[in-house]
């Protein structure tokens, strides 16, 4: 087996105890741990000490706030989260996303936190120090090349996190303690284009809990996620889709965001309102699906970054921005397996 | 006497000789036999109580961990391991130098040291073994062993290595003509060239086959021992412990009788852990130079080094038939990859054209098979050696041949079905054959006449067969002893110890040797206990490989237990004044036939023959009669019973994605008789488990740097559960005049026809020919676009 890196081990029991910890050099937050223990095996990341949070009673829970929005726990487990009747009823695409995060005892470890901050995925990073080694490293990790992108200066590891596009979809906002108090960071904030450190925050910044405003009672919404074994993997590609339907049945708002695909995850700005006025049920939709289709193929350009081949993963998000968009307009999503 | 020697086709569960049950079945005459009795150690695996390699640890234990190679191929200019040696824990660092001898599974191609001497030939190559007072500090000092390295050429494609003979990535100063090509073997049957010019209908076509490999869940690992007098234990989780033991002698320079290996618990091989490996003698080595215990277990990333996987090939195939389908002969031309070492390779080599003699009759056949060495981890032996790849080249082409003589495929494999008791062309003697039970299981369960060609567009049905050998009567290094013995030992208690040198491997051997022994000797299971692989303990047997455990140690059991009967029935029969014939071992009794109010418990027979003969106990043995073709290589897959397996594979697939579904899998096994029907189902649905998921997910390769593309099992992808389709086990009983009872094997064949069936199920449901493994959906949706763009430019008929 491969063996853990040594590190200190942190419990805080408070979001001002574990804040605190965090501020220190070296100090490094573990929700789940799902993906930092392999990354620490893999020596991607070399914490000094482990900020354990398991035991903060204020990042857990999934509330209902007053008006009518949720809050989630940074802690909350991604299993949870799926199951959890709110969440299903407010925000589908959420807990669709959730429920396809690797596999059943991961979902059970995996945090909601963990994976809006999840790492980015790469196949010369995600390997252990011997591999890497051979390589001659990689410029996200003791590397100065790039071997996605020859010659390439900036890093291009994929975000890989099956919630965040959800999440953007539905406007979350990302709560966050340190020292100096506490925060609010809209999603579409979180995250910029650099594979190497794809978050705006820092490292002192502690997840507290996930806002989710509320939505309108016409909300529908799915996730798609694209992958070759129908368990366990990263997305090949993931596509959230929202569409609140009027009163007068037709679509008065639209989202789709995508992941997997460069650092950041992408808000498909353009599809999304080709679908706005559309009727879901009626041949309106199918059009207005087409178009978006194509606005979103045009916006979507994988790279060989994940394991998998690009040029299927870029034919796919035809299939896939079309498949999620029905299945939120008739509440069957997920999509996956296709 | 071996057990070989008291039967033949009037053995008592024959077709002709046999007693069998009102149903037809015999099964109803056996008492322990043929039952889905629970494994000897499946309480102890399923509570966490068996003791796997890695369980052990002894007191003073040190850890060793390799330096590995980072280059593809290079000289080794320079080891030096003085930071490594001066770090505190670390007891000692080995390399090359310590152990130079080379060794080889196969005796005519020793080409590995445990590490490495000159040269490095992969990317994880092992250079240099370290140990120290724990794993952590081991890996630390790992990194302070300098390496100098001068890079070679290096090829990662056997194209690219077949093309350049130099430099050689194995030097061969005295035939540098042989440049990277590892064995070449060309074997001719019959006149292939005449039937083609002759023949009514050829298919021809290229197929290609990718690497795979074990990926068995328990990680390699071996512990050993030097005692201070001298006596090396080594504990390893090997398929083969006899072949550790000689390799073992022979590198280290010990006497062989100063060397116990023994297997403990193991968690799963398949063929995995079949050769002798540079863990177990670094292990051995670094005991005897520091005289404390060394562990060494491999990362999962190491065993993906480690390999010895499924070859990869590429096979041009040519098939001649006549217009009503029969088929006339085949010419293979087939290119392995071989990776970095010899293996099992030669056999391999032999095993690409050797085991296509059935279950379809070829009058005429030719293969020319070369395999190369690569910069790569190095191929070997898994699950259905060698034979896999080809089987699915030819029964892909089976399919397309029917296609053409307009039959149906089920038909024209009905057609052409070899028979039993035959002797194919390339001089393999086929005894038991239930292929043509195992076509109509299939053509049955899965309703196929109703079905195949009718299903909607994207769904179809694909069949395909294949037969597989139950062990072989080439023994790896040539000798005239038995290829399995074992001992039995009786305890006044009651309890009958047998002790075998096979190797449990999670296939159930032990649990048929307990059973074999009840049987026969009419006791309780309970009363049988089986010691197993411990080379100080246990008679030799070959081990587990070559699907051949169960017939060649069920066959030396029977043996061993019909020696020892005789005696207790001697004892007995004397004791109470009656003829031999009258007395009878059954229910835990032993009893007279024809007064059953004369009877007394087993263990007091036990008793009553060990006054009488002195200790108790009998040794049995099994060895092949003389099989194969009179030419050379013609022993190499010569076998005293074949198994033979049809698949039907229920595929869907999505047009718009490439990904194919397997909906059903029906598998029909012919193991000549299930000794155990639990077991068998086991070993049939995993066969086709496995074949499956190396179809659809598993690709084991290097990327364009000669790195590993993703050792570890999330890259790796196996199937999960969600990922496998229902698999329905249909146990086909031929009752073979030489197995155990009339078994034959049944844990490898049944993985064969999966893959081919697979891809004759897409033809079905799309039209589309899928000749290049893997199937994952990027290919596969490449595939069906570059099939439309052939019907587009061309309305010409389909290419066959």
């Amino acid at each position: 087996m491969l063996r853990m890196q040594g590190f200190d081990l942190a419990t805080p029991t408070s979001v001002e105890e574990a804040v605190a910890l965090l501020a220190e050099e070296g100090a490094h937050a573990m929700a789940g741990g799902t993906d930092l223990l392999p990354n620490v095996k893999h020596e991607l990341v070399e914490p000094r000490r482990v900020v354990a949070l398991a035991g903060i009673a204020e990042l857990r829970g999934v509330e209902r706030a007053a008006d009518g929005g949720l809050s989630i726990g940074a802690m909350t487990t991604l299993d949870a989260l799926a199951k959890h009747g709110d969440v299903l009823a407010n925000a589908p695409a959420l807990a669709q996303a959730a429920s396809l995060v690797a596999g059943p005892q991961l979902r059970r470890m995996g945090t909601l936190g963990g994976n809006v901050l999840l790492d980015t995925r790469c196949q010369w990073y995600n390997q252990t120090y011997f591999w890497r080694e051979a390589l001659g490293f990689c410029l996200k990790k003791d590397g100065t090349a790039c071997h996605v992108v020859e010659s390439g200066s900036k890093c291009v590891a994929a975000a890989s996190n099956d919630t965040a596009p959800a999440l953007i979809t539905l406007d979350a906002e990302l709560e966050f303690a340190n020292a100096d108090g506490r925060r609010r960071v809209a999603i579409k904030d979180l995250y910029k284009s650099d594979g190497a450190a794809n978050l705006t925050i820092e490292k002192r910044d502690l997840l507290v809990r996930v806002h989710v405003p509320a939505t309108p009672a016409g909300h529908r919404g799915a996730y798609g996620k694209l992958r070759e074994r129908n368990s366990i993997d990263f997305p090949l590609l993931g596509i959230a889709a929202r569409l609140d339907v009027g009163d007068d049945g037709a679509i008065a708002r639209a989202d789709l965001a995508a992941v997997a695909l460069p650092a950041r995850p992408l808000a498909l700005t353009k599809a999304a309102s080709a679908l706005v006025g559309a009727r879901p049920d009626d041949a309106s939709f199918d059009e207005a699906v087409a178009n978006a289709v194509e606005f979103a193929h045009k916006q979507l350009h994988p790279v060989e970054n994940v394991p998998g081949d690009a040029a299927w993963r870029r034919a796919m998000a035809r299939v896939y921005v079309r498949e999620t968009l029905r299945a939120a307009a008739t509440g069957s999503g997920p999509v996956h397996g296709r | 006497m071996g057990a070989r020697d008291v039967r033949g086709p009037g053995a008592p569960w024959g077709r002709d000789g046999g007693e069998p049950g009102e149903n037809g079945s015999s099964a109803q005459d056996f008492r322990v036999i043929g039952r889905p009795n629970r494994k000897v150690d499946g309480l102890a695996k399923a509570t966490g109580a068996a003791v796997y390699a890695d369980d052990i640890a002894l007191p003073g234990m040190l850890h060793a961990k390799f330096v590995r190679s980072t280059r593809k191929h290079a000289r080794v200019v320079r080891v030096d391991a003085s930071r490594a040696l001066a770090l505190p824990g670390v007891h000692a660092v080995i390399t090359g130098a310590d152990l130079p001898i080379r060794y080889g599974v196969i005796p005519w191609t020793p080409d590995e040291n445990a590490l490495a001497v000159e040269k490095v030939r992969f990317i994880g190559d092992e250079v240099a073994a370290v140990a120290a007072i724990d794993e952590e500090t081991a890996i630390r000092a790992c990194k302070l062993v300098d390496v100098e390295y001068e890079d070679l050429p290096a090829f990662l494609d056997p194209e690219e290595a077949l093309a350049n003979p130099s430099p050689q990535i194995h030097e061969t100063p005295d035939k540098p003509q042989k440049g990277n090509v590892s064995k070449h073997v060309r074997l001719e049957f019959g006149d292939v060239d005449g039937v083609f010019d002759r023949a009514d209908v050829v298919c021809e076509a290229e197929y290609s086959f990718h690497g795979t490999t074990h990926a068995a869940i328990e990680p390699h690992c071996a512990v050993a021992t030097y005692a201070p007098d001298g006596l090396l234990t080594l504990w390893s989780s090997t398929q083969i412990t006899h072949y550790v033991h000689r390799a073992l002698a022979s590198v280290l320079e010990l006497d062989p009788a100063r060397i116990r290996v023994v297997q403990p618990c193991l968690g799963g091989a398949f063929g995995g852990k079949s050769d002798p490996f540079a863990f177990e003698f670094c292990a051995a080595k670094l005991a005897m130079v520091t005289g404390r215990p060394v562990k060494m277990l491999l990362t999962r990333e190491e065993v993906f080094y480690l390999h010895r996987g499924r070859h990869p090939m590429k096979l041009r195939y040519r098939t001649a038939a006549s217009a009503d389908g029969t088929v006339e002969g085949v010419d293979a031309k087939i290119l392995i990859d071989g990776g970095s070492y010899s293996s099992f390779g030669l056999v391999t080599t032999y095993y690409s054209g050797q085991l296509l003699g059935g279950p379809v009759h070829l009058p005429t056949y030719r293969f020319d098979s070369t395999r190369v060495f690569t910069n790569k981890p190095p191929c070997g032996p898994k699950r259905g050696h060698g034979s896999v790849q080809p089987r699915f080249a030819f029964e892909i082409q089976l399919d397309e041949v029917a296609e053409k003589v307009g039959l149906d495929p089920i038909e024209l494999r009905r057609k052409n079905f070899q028979g039993q008791f035959v002797k194919t062309v390339n001089g393999q003697r086929i005894t038991s054959n239930g292929f043509l039970q195992c076509l109509d299981a299939v053509e049955r369960a899965s309703d196929w006449r109703n079905r195949r060609g009718k299903l909607p567009r994207g769904r179809g049905l694909g069949i395909a067969g294949s037969m597989y050998i139950s062990g072989t009567n080439y023994p790896i290094y040539p000798n005239d002893m038995p290829q399995a013995g074992i001992q039995l030992k009786v305890d006044r208690s009651g309890l009958v110890m047998a002790f075998t040198g096979g190797n449990d491997i999670g296939q159930g051997s032990n649990t048929v040797v307990r059973d074999i022994v009840a049987e026969e000797l009419g006791m309780e299971k309970a009363h049988v206990r089986v010691v197993a692989a411990d080379t100080d303990l246990c008679p030799v047997d070959l081990g587990a490989y070559s699907s051949r455990v169960t017939f060649m140690v069920g066959n030396a059991t029977i043996d061993a237990c019909r020696k020892l009967r005789a005696k207790i029935v001697e004892a007995v029969a004397e004791k109470w004044e009656v003829e031999p014939r009258r007395i009878f071992m059954g229910g835990g009794k032993v009893f007279d036939l024809e007064d059953r109010e004369k009877q007394v418990p087993t263990r007091e027979a036990f008793q009553i023959a060990e006054a009488r003969f002195d200790t108790l106990g009998s040794t049995g043995s099994y060895n092949t009669p003389t099989l194969g073709g009179d030419y050379r290589g013609g022993t190499i897959g010569a076998s005293p019973a074949y198994s033979f397996t049809a698949h039907v594979v229920e595929a869907s697939v999505d047009e718009e994605t490439g990904r194919i579904t397997v909906e059903k899998c029906w598998v029909a096994h012919d193991c000549g008789r299930a000794l155990n029907p639990m077991l068998v189902a086991g070993q049939i649905e995993g066969s086709a488990y496995m074949g499956l998921a190396e179809a659809l997910l598993e690709v084991h390769d290097v990327n364009r740097f000669g790195l590993h593309s993703g050792p570890s099992l999330l890259d790796y992808r196996m199937a999960t559960s969600v990922d496998t389709p229902e698999l329905a086990a249909l146990i086909v009983e031929s009752l073979d005049p030489e197995g155990p009872y009339g078994a034959k094997e049944a844990g490898e064949g049944p993985l064969h026809p999966a893959l081919p069936a697979l891809s004759n199920a897409v033809y079905d449901a799309i039209g589309v020919r899928l000749r290049h493994l893997p199937f994952t959906p990027g290919r596969v949706l490449h595939e069906i676009e570059a099939a439309r763009a052939r019907e587009a430019v061309s309305t010409g008929g389909e290419r066959c």
